[in-house]
């Protein structure tokens, strides 16, 4: 699996990702700048997370008209793999590669917490490593968010589309998968914690996977995504 | 070619929340203000641009707001535009001041 990075000036993210594809995962990581036109040889492109561009005007909102990103959009409309990952996930909204847009948290706050997370759909390649727990209930996991602009917004034809499609890939919820405002943290509609495109290839999510890969920061709920990953394009190979 | 000068007004969309504009509005409600029903903040973008005439500069204004200036999932734009007075005496103005 050939991994690319992007890196925006004010990206923070990007050596975490490189982290879990290129020491945790073994496979070949390349950082891409943000001027780059030229992705190389490349199965995932990664959109880290961070303050591209110091998030002047709207967070995401300059990001989309670098080289790297009209690249990205480009590799995604070929069918390739896109993960954007916080900013990442503002960028590629903003960037038109997914529906909606990301806005301030209803209570103001940056909120960093480790939150439970229940998984929609386990048949992407993103989320295949995951399994129904016995009992038949959702999938749930637990992974790192930390954002001041996560709260997920669209129209109400937007949304209906997003599910109707079963786009919505991860909703904050309690422990046990159960949804509800309380499990919100920071009023996205539909508790929508990550969507992906219709055709499943392009995935953005606030919450931070590669912040859970490595059992020595305490949980590596988050791996699983970048394996899924793997094992797709193994197979695929 | 004219230089002409926007005053762009970036605004949410009636249908997203402004969580900041009520914190606003709750300060002003401290105050006494309670007369204040709503406050919504937006966004204020000053932008000079040479033209060949005002509808080229509106045209290219509305280019910039819809890929830029202005996400129009959750934000609405409006703007005015002047031609700007090339005159001297602006500048002469000054060094007399």
């Amino acid at each position: 699996m050939n991994v690319g990075v992007i890196v925006f000036p004010g990206s923070n993210c990007d050596r975490d990702i490189a982290y879990v594809t290129r020491d945790l995962l073994q496979q070949p990581t390349r950082m891409i700048w943000h001027e780059d036109s030229d992705l190389g040889p490349v199965d995932l492109v990664v959109v880290p997370g961070g303050f591209s561009y110091g998030d002047y005007l709207r967070c995401g909102a300059i990001a989309q008209f670098s080289p790297a990103l009209r690249a990205t959009v480009e590799h995604a409309n070929r069918g390739g793999l896109v993960l954007g990952v916080c900013n990442g996930f503002q960028i590629l909204t903003e960037a038109g590669l997914l529906p909606g847009a990301l806005v301030r948290n209803r209570n103001l706050h940056f909120i960093c917490d480790r939150l439970p997370l229940r998984i929609e759909r386990l048949d992407l390649p993103w989320t295949q490593v995951y399994s129904t727990p016995a009992d038949g209930s959702h999938k749930v996991i637990t992974l790192p968010i930390a954002h001041g602009e996560g709260c997920y917004y669209a129209d109400d034809d937007t949304l209906k589309a997003l599910e109707d499609h079963n786009q919505v890939v991860f909703r904050y919820s309690a422990p046990d998968g159960t949804l509800g405002d309380r499990y919100n943290p920071n009023g996205s509609a539909h508790s929508i914690a990550g969507i992906c495109n219709r055709q499943g290839t392009v995935l953005g999510m606030m919450p931070h996977p590669e912040r859970a890969a490595d059992a020595l920061l305490g949980s590596t709920d988050g791996l699983g995504l970048f394996q899924g990953v793997l094992t797709a394009l193994a197979r695929a190979a | 070619m004219p230089t002409y000068q926007a005053q762009i007004y970036v605004t949410l969309r009636p249908s997203v929340l402004d969580p900041a504009g009520t914190a606003v509005q709750s300060g002003l409600s401290h105050m006494g203000y309670d007369n204040v029903s709503q406050v919504r903040i937006g966004k204020y973008v000053e932008v000079t641009l040479a033209a060949a005439g005002d509808a080229q500069a509106r045209q290219q204004l509305d280019q910039i707001c819809d890929q830029l200036l202005a996400n129009p999932v959750i934000e609405n734009y409006r703007f005015d535009l002047q031609e700007q007075a090339t005159s001297p005496a602006v500048a002469g103005a000054g060094l007399a001041g």
